[in-house]
C-alpha cells in the first residue's frame, strides 16, 4: 500500500454523517464531475465550529471559495462516521482531498462504504485525538502513523480482511479479480 | 444459532455460521431511495454497462420519500433519474412522486405492501432499514457502491454479527411506548454499544408490542451502531403480512441452540418516559426531569414515529386541548394520511383532533426528520428548540447547526406540545 503523506484535521467522538455533509448537499450528481466537486466544498461543514479541528476548532476543514482541503488525514474518536448510509459522506472527504482516516472505532456502514467504494482507507488506532493536533505533518506507511511534527510513531491496527478490497480498490475491483463478475 | 445467523446460513446456502466470519450471501429485495438511487444507478451503469439489466426487476424496491415536496431543482432532477431507470429497467415496484402510486416513507411502505418478509435478507441505501427486523427478517442499511453491486449480481459479503439479546420481563406500562424501550436501551449501551452486532428484543414486554411498535424499536438499533434488529417472528407478524401480500414466507425462529453476545434483562414495570437531549441518542434522560427545556416546536412523524399508532397517540393526548407551540404532524406515507381521516380517538377523527388543538398537518414524506432542503415542511432553519419522534438529534440534523433536537416518544411529544416545556405525558395519561 502507498504511503499517504499531509496535514492532519483532529475531530472528536461520534462524528456523524450529518455533520460530515449535511443532508441539504445530498441531491449533488455524484456522477457529473463538476457537481461532484460540491461534495468535497461542503465536507465537514456540519462539524460545529468549536470542535472543527481540534485542540483549538474554529478552523475550517474547507477554506471560503475552494473545493478541496488543505488536510490529508482525518484523525477521529470513537464512532466515526455514525448516522446515515449516504455514501456522499466517504465520498465528500475523498472529493476534498482526504486520503485516510484514522479514529478508534467506526460506524459500520461507513465503515464499509469507504472500503467497497475505494474513497478512503479507514485506519484503526488508539485514541490519537490527544496526541495529534490539526495541522501536524503526518505520514501512513507500513502500518505505522508517523507524526512528523512531534516525531512520535502509533502503530495502527491491522486492516484484517477487507485489506484485500482495499488494495483492489473497492469492491467491484475486488470482485473482478477473483472472477465474480466480468 | 440464533436467527440472524441462520437466516445468513441458509442464504449462504450453509448449515452453519460463526459470528465473525465473512460470507457472501443471496439478497431477496433491495430497497432504494431519491437520495441514494440515482448515485447507485450511476455505479450499476459505470461497473455493468448502460444497458445492463438489473439481477432481478421483481426482487428492487424504489420508493421516493425524502425529498418530495421541495422546489429544489436538483431533488427534482434526481426523481426524474428515478423515473428514467424504473421505465428502462421496467421495474414493477416503484412508488413515483406525484402520481396515485406516491406512498412516503420507504421503511413503513415496504411493511404496508407487504416486502418484510420473516426469514429472507434485505438491503437497502439507508440506514434504517433495519426497520424490517421487526418482521424476523435480516435487513439492513447499505451505501451506493454495495446496493450497485446488489443490484447487478443480487449478492453481497457481509460479516456475521454477534447478537445481543434485550430481554423485558412482565408488562409494559400504558404511558411506555416502544420509543421509550429504544432510548432506554441506547443511553443504557451507548450509541456505539452495538457496533457490528445484531439487537434481538424478546420477552412478554416486547411481544405484546403491536406490528408498528416493534417496526420503532428495530428502526433505531443503527442508533446504538447495530448491523440489524431482530424480533422472533408470531402470529402477530404472519397477520400483518397475509393482509398485505399472498407472497410465501418460512418463519425463523429460537429453539434453543442460540448462543449470544450477551443478555440484557429489563422490568418493564421499571420503565419510565425518557428523553435523548443534543446531540446523540444515547444522552438520554426521564423526562421529568427535563421540565425546565422551553420549545420552540414540537414534529411528530418520521419513519420512527410517523405511523398510526404514533398518531393514536398523539391523539390521545392532544384531544380537546390546544398546543402552547408550533406542532408539525407528517404522516410516514399516504395510507396513514389518509388513515387519519378514518381512525378516530373517542368519537374525533385524529386529523380534526391535531386541527382542533391547532397543530398543522404535512404531506407524507421523510419531511424535517433530516432537515434537507431549505423549503422543507417543520425544519429547523434557526436556533430553534424541537422536540420530536424522530431518531437522531446530531448538531444540525433537522436543519440549522444552531437548532437543538431532543426526541420522545409521541406521549412525551404531545404533552410537551400543550406546555411549551418537555413534559412527562404521565401528567396527562390518567
Amino acid at each position: 500500500m502507498k504511503a499517504i503523506k499531509g496535514k492532519a484535521y483532529v475531530l472528536g467522538n461520534d462524528i456523524d454523517t450529518d455533520q460530515i455533509i449535511p443532508a441539504n448537499h445530498l441531491v449533488y450528481d455524484l456522477d457529473d464531475p463538476n457537481e461532484r466537486k460540491l461534495y468535497g466544498k461542503f465536507a465537514l461543514s456540519g462539524v460545529p465550529e468549536a470542535a472543527a479541528g481540534l485542540p483549538d476548532g474554529y478552523l475550517p476543514f474547507i477554506k471560503e471559495g475552494e473545493n478541496t482541503s488543505e488536510y490529508t488525514v482525518i484523525i477521529g474518536g470513537n464512532n466515526f462516521g455514525c448516522g446515515s448510509s449516504r455514501e456522499h459522506a466517504p465520498v465528500a472527504l475523498s472529493m476534498a482531498g482526504v486520503q485516510a482516516v484514522v479514529a478508534v472505532s467506526y460506524a459500520r456502514i461507513f465503515y464499509r462504504n469507504s472500503i467497497d467504494g475505494g474513497f478512503i482507507i479507514p485506519f484503526e488506532s488508539e485514541n490519537l485525538t490527544d496526541q495529534i493536533q490539526t495541522g501536524n505533518e503526518v505520514e501512513i506507511k507500513n502500518g505505522e502513523l508517523i507524526n512528523h511534527t512531534s516525531g512520535k510513531v502509533y502503530r495502527l491496527k491491522d486492516l484484517g480482511e477487507v485489506a484485500g478490497i482495499i488494495s483492489a480498490g473497492g469492491i467491484f475491483q475486488y470482485a473482478r479479480e477473483k472472477g465474480m463478475i466480468s | 444459532m440464533t436467527i440472524t445467523e441462520k437466516i445468513l446460513a441458509g442464504h449462504a446456502g450453509r448449515k452453519n455460521v460463526i459470528p465473525g466470519e465473512n460470507i457472501w450471501i443471496d439478497v431477496d429485495l433491495l430497497m432504494t431511495h431519491d437520495v441514494c438511487g440515482p448515485g447507485t444507478i450511476g455505479i450499476f451503469k459505470k461497473h455493468f454497462g448502460e444497458k445492463a439489466g438489473v439481477w432481478d426487476s421483481e426482487k428492487i424496491v424504489l420508493i421516493p420519500d425524502h425529498y418530495i415536496f421541495t422546489e429544489d431543482q436538483h431533488a427534482k432532477r434526481n426523481l426524474d433519474i428515478l423515473r428514467r431507470f424504473a421505465a428502462e429497467q421496467e421495474l414493477p415496484h416503484f412508488y413515483d412522486a406525484g402520481t396515485d402510486r406516491y406512498r412516503g416513507v420507504c421503511h413503513v411502505t415496504l411493511a404496508e405492501e407487504g416486502f418484510t418478509l420473516p426469514g429472507t435478507v434485505m438491503f437497502g441505501t439507508d440506514s434504517h432499514t433495519c426497520t424490517a427486523g421487526a418482521f424476523g427478517l435480516f435487513s439492513t442499511g447499505i451505501g451506493n457502491t454495495d446496493a450497485a453491486f446488489i443490484m447487478g449480481t443480487g449478492k453481497l459479503w457481509i460479516k456475521v454479527p454477534e447478537t445481543m439479546r434485550f430481554l423485558f420481563e412482565d408488562t409494559l406500562p400504558d404511558y411506555i411506548m416502544a420509543k421509550d424501550i429504544i432510548l432506554q436501551v441506547i443511553g443504557d449501551i451507548g450509541v456505539d454499544g452495538a457496533t457490528y452486532r445484531t439487537m434481538e428484543f424478546s420477552g412478554e414486554g416486547i411481544m405484546n408490542l403491536n406490528v408498528e411498535e416493534r417496526m420503532t424499536l428495530c428502526n433505531m438499533v443503527i442508533e446504538a451502531g447495530a448491523k440489524n434488529g431482530m424480533i422472533e417472528p408470531d402470529q402477530l407478524t404472519i397477520d400483518f403480512l397475509k393482509e398485505r401480500t399472498d407472497a410465501k414466507f418460512e418463519i425463523v425462529q429460537n429453539d434453543g441452540s442460540e448462543k449470544y453476545h450477551s443478555v440484557k434483562t429489563y422490568q418493564s414495570k421499571n420503565l419510565v418516559p425518557v428523553v435523548a437531549k443534543p446531540y446523540l441518542p444515547d444522552n438520554v434522560a426521564p423526562a421529568r426531569d427535563l421540565k425546565d427545556i422551553q420549545l420552540d416546536q414540537c414534529y411528530i412523524g418520521s419513519c420512527t414515529g410517523g405511523k398510526l399508532t404514533d398518531f393514536k397517540a398523539a391523539a390521545r393526548i392532544l384531544k380537546g386541548e390546544t398546543v402552547k407551540v408550533k406542532t408539525m404532524i407528517v404522516p410516514a406515507t399516504t395510507l396513514v394520511d389518509k388513515a387519519l381521516d378514518t381512525e378516530s380517538y373517542e368519537g374525533k377523527s385524529l386529523r380534526l383532533i391535531f386541527e382542533e388543538a391547532g397543530a398543522h398537518i404535512g404531506p407524507p414524506s421523510c419531511g424535517a426528520c433530516l432537515g434537507g432542503p431549505c423549503d422543507t415542511f417543520g425544519r429547523l432553519n434557526n436556533d430553534e428548540v424541537c422536540i420530536s419522534t424522530t431518531n437522531r438529534n446530531f448538531p444540525g440534523r433537522m436543519g440549522s447547526k444552531d437548532s437543538q433536537t431532543y426526541l420522545a416518544s409521541p406521549y412525551t411529544v404531545a404533552a410537551s406540545a400543550l406546555t411549551g416545556r418537555i413534559t412527562d405525558p404521565r401528567n396527562y395519561l390518567a
